[in-house]
């Protein structure tokens, strides 16, 4: 299929401001924050310059940057901003207003760790952390993924199926500041792909007055958190549909809820997400060259999280390695976690070993990866997988602390 | 123009009976009127306050106009991004924040002062029952100095927040005090806020009659003694230029203060401290009406 559309050399921010632009989105309340910082920036400059017709708010924090999103939502425009770390956590309480007041709001979040100490480099715990707000969250590992993944996230959220927020979630500076070729697609394909949102279900119109979000009781609220758990789950079949939907027009796919490379013939399969899963490719090219059939699944969507797919794909495999780029205290990565809930009560769970690395931006090149899946192969083989989890790139001293902790599993 | 109850009688403004509103509630009290005079064409965001539960649980209404229910420090910013939308759809609509004194001169005052800052086009209304009511008395930034709550058992320590001048201070269009004591001067500052652009603030001093154990057939009264002891003098400043919008004959603060048990058991010392404080509020006022302009 001829790929139309312009090819540019940006970095993952400006994949993300011209698919804000291409979407068409209507209001932008922005706070800057690092890595961020380059999204609205470029935002603010292709409205001043006439290039992208929109409402640009300059409000004094996040907290009040997703609180317009959400009165621009609720009026009935799209909207879109971008955070990472401490500014997606101000949020936090306003993350669940969105989800629950049903705005397929769309969120750029670039990921960095959090504080203390400050540390600005990659670290999925910021996205992570905010699992339960009722966001769609989808991890993605290079500049074109960013740019179709946001468009293709407003279909699925905007859904009368689904109609809940979404977050793109890419590695900050290893995508955020990093220049790839990145295709550009018309914007009249992308007119005809994503139509101008109008809510389905309601908004704030004083044509057909409603009072929204008063006090529900008991008798009430646990249908409503019911139907978003509903439409969350729902939205992994649009995943997949409108990804599919994006690759009849645009000719790209990079997965749906999930991206396989190698599985099918895999012993061992590694799971991880983000830039790890690039690295993880090269790793499973490495490690077939020297004869063991390693394949890798990715997770792109962490929510809603694809464990039907997960499942049918690790099922009778000999172990699985999960690569974790976020600490869950006590037990482990976010990812290892959903895994093993995806395998419990199936028949031919496989052995995992699941790593926690790469925090605050500690380098995981396929190199570790190659280390720590033939470690895991290891372990697995010889009987010594003893803890839930591991801890990899460990200065030696630290790694010697954590190697002589009792283990309780 | 001046609005007469003949007008306030014509409109049925957006309150709906059947609210579960306390008996002789002055929050009430002040959107109906306020409601009245804003018209249909109005959209109201409401953070965490009285007014989460005045309107009454879903999946009833008592307010007939869209409502939108927002987290507690949020009002302002949601406001401002629905009047964005609406700018983008080319839709002029009324945009109000309806929020209670802690939504606005505590958690609130971040999201307020970006908004008043930003200029956004929207009505911010502060109805001031002076403490934290729907959680049950306790003192915020607005509970005036000596005043009992639950958090300040012997009497707050500390003087209140001037928030409508902290607003006015971001040199914003309009800023007014109110009371729902007088409903004519409340309802003709609605009526001149509705005609201006640009952020505008009315900070209505609303009765409480559970939270300050005033008697519920006295909310008027207790709020119109607000007014006449000085204690909450009206004003209104449009465009950086201060006017007092009603100078009453002074009565003795005790008048107003007995009405109420949050005050009770003041020592006359300490009632002549608060007179002191409010004569040199209503001195500042008149020194300030005489300028070109306070901000």
């Amino acid at each position: 299929m001829a790929i139309e559309g312009t090819w540019e050399i940006i970095t993952g921010n400006q994949a993300a401001a011209i698919a804000a632009k291409l979407a068409r989105v209507k209001v932008v309340p922005a706070y800057p924050i690092t890595p961020q910082t380059t999204i609205v920036e470029y935002i603010a400059s292709f409205i001043e310059s006439g290039h992208m017709d929109a409402e640009y708010i300059r409000v004094e924090s996040e907290h009040s940057a997703m609180a317009a999103a959400i009165g621009a939502s609720a009026a009935g425009v799209r909207a879109f901003t971008a955070t990472a770390s401490q500014g997606l956590l101000l949020m936090s309480e306003v993350l669940h207003w969105a989800a629950g007041s049903r705005l397929p709001i769309g969120m750029a979040v670039v990921n960095r760790a959090v504080g203390p100490p400050w540390n600005i480099h990659v670290d999925h715990q910021d996205a992570m952390s905010q699992r339960d707000t009722g966001w769609l969250q989808v991890y993605i590992s290079s500049n074109q993924e960013v740019l179709d993944t946001i468009l293709m996230m407003y279909k699925v959220a905007e859904h009368p199926d689904v109609l809940l927020p979404f977050m793109v979630c890419l590695d900050g500076f290893v995508l955020s500041h990093t220049y790839m070729p990145v295709n550009i697609p018309r914007q009249e394909d992308v007119d005809e792909f994503l139509p101008e949102y109008s809510p389905p279900h309601w908004k704030l119109d004083p044509e057909n007055p409603i009072t929204f979000g008063n006090l529900a009781l008991p008798d009430e609220y646990q249908e409503m958190r019911w139907s978003m758990d509903l439409s969350m789950r729902r939205a992994l079949d649009l995943i997949e549909d409108v990804a599919e939907e994006f690759f009849q027009k645009f000719g790209r796919y990079h997965g749906g809820a999930t991206w396989k490379y190698k599985v099918e013939d895999a012993d061992y399969i590694v799971v991880t997400a983000g830039t790890m899963a690039s690295e993880a490719e090269v790793a499973v090219d490495e490690l077939r060259e020297e004869g063991m059939r390693v394949g890798l699944l990715k997770v792109r969507a962490f929510r809603p999280f694809p464990h039907r797919d997960v499942a049918e794909v690790l099922q009778d495999r000999k172990g699985v390695i999960i690569i974790d780029r976020s600490i869950a205290f006590s037990s482990g990565g976010p990812i290892g976690i959903e895994v093993r809930s995806s395998l419990y009560n199936i028949s031919g769970s496989p052995p995992i070993v699941n790593y926690v690395t790469g925090l605050g931006g500690r380098d995981v090149t396929y190199e570790d990866i190659v280390k720590m899946t033939k470690d895991g192969i290891g372990r697995i083989t010889s009987d010594r997988l003893r803890r839930p989890y591991y801890w990899y790139k460990l200065k030696p001293e630290y790694e010697k602390i954590e190697l002589s902790e009792e283990v309780r599993l | 123009m001046t609005l007469t109850i003949h007008d306030l009688r014509k409109e049925s403004g957006s309150y709906l009976p059947g609210s579960a509103a306390c008996p002789g509630c002055g929050a009430t009290l002040a959107f109906r009127i306020a409601s009245r005079v804003l018209g249909p064409n109005t959209v109201y965001v409401v953070p965490a306050s009285c007014f989460s539960v005045i309107q009454s649980p879903f999946p009833k209404s008592a307010i007939s106009a869209p409502l939108y229910n927002i987290a507690f420090p949020a009002a302002a910013a949601t406001a401002s991004g629905v009047y964005r939308a609406y700018k983008m759809l080319g839709r002029d609509v009324n945009v109000v924040v309806w929020a209670g004194d802690g939504g606005t001169v505590d958690i609130g005052i971040q999201a307020l002062s970006g908004a008043a800052e930003r200029g956004e086009n929207i009505i911010y209304v502060c109805y001031d029952n002076e403490a934290y009511m729907n959680t049950g008395i306790q003192r915020s930034g607005a509970t005036p100095f000596r005043a009992w709550t639950k958090t300040t058992p012997t009497g707050k320590r500390e003087m209140p927040k001037d928030m409508p001048m902290i607003v006015a201070a971001h040199r914003v269009p309009y800023v007014a005090t109110a009371s729902v004591g007088y409903p004519f001067d409340l309802a003709n500052k609605f009526e001149k806020a509705k005609k201006i652009k640009g952020f505008r603030y009315i900070h209505i001093f609303s009765t409480c009659p559970p939270g300050w154990n005033s008697p519920v057939s006295k909310t008027a009264e207790v709020a119109k003694l607000a007014v006449d002891t000085y204690f909450w003098p009206l004003y209104e400043i449009e465009n950086g230029k201060l006017r007092i919008t009603v100078k009453p004959r002074k009565r003795p603060l005790k008048e107003f203060l007995e009405l109420q048990d949050r005050f009770r058991g003041l020592s006359d010392e300490e009632i002549e401290e608060l007179e002191k404080i409010v004569m040199e509020k209503w001195n500042f006022l008149l020194h300030l009406e005489k300028s070109e302009r306070v901000f």
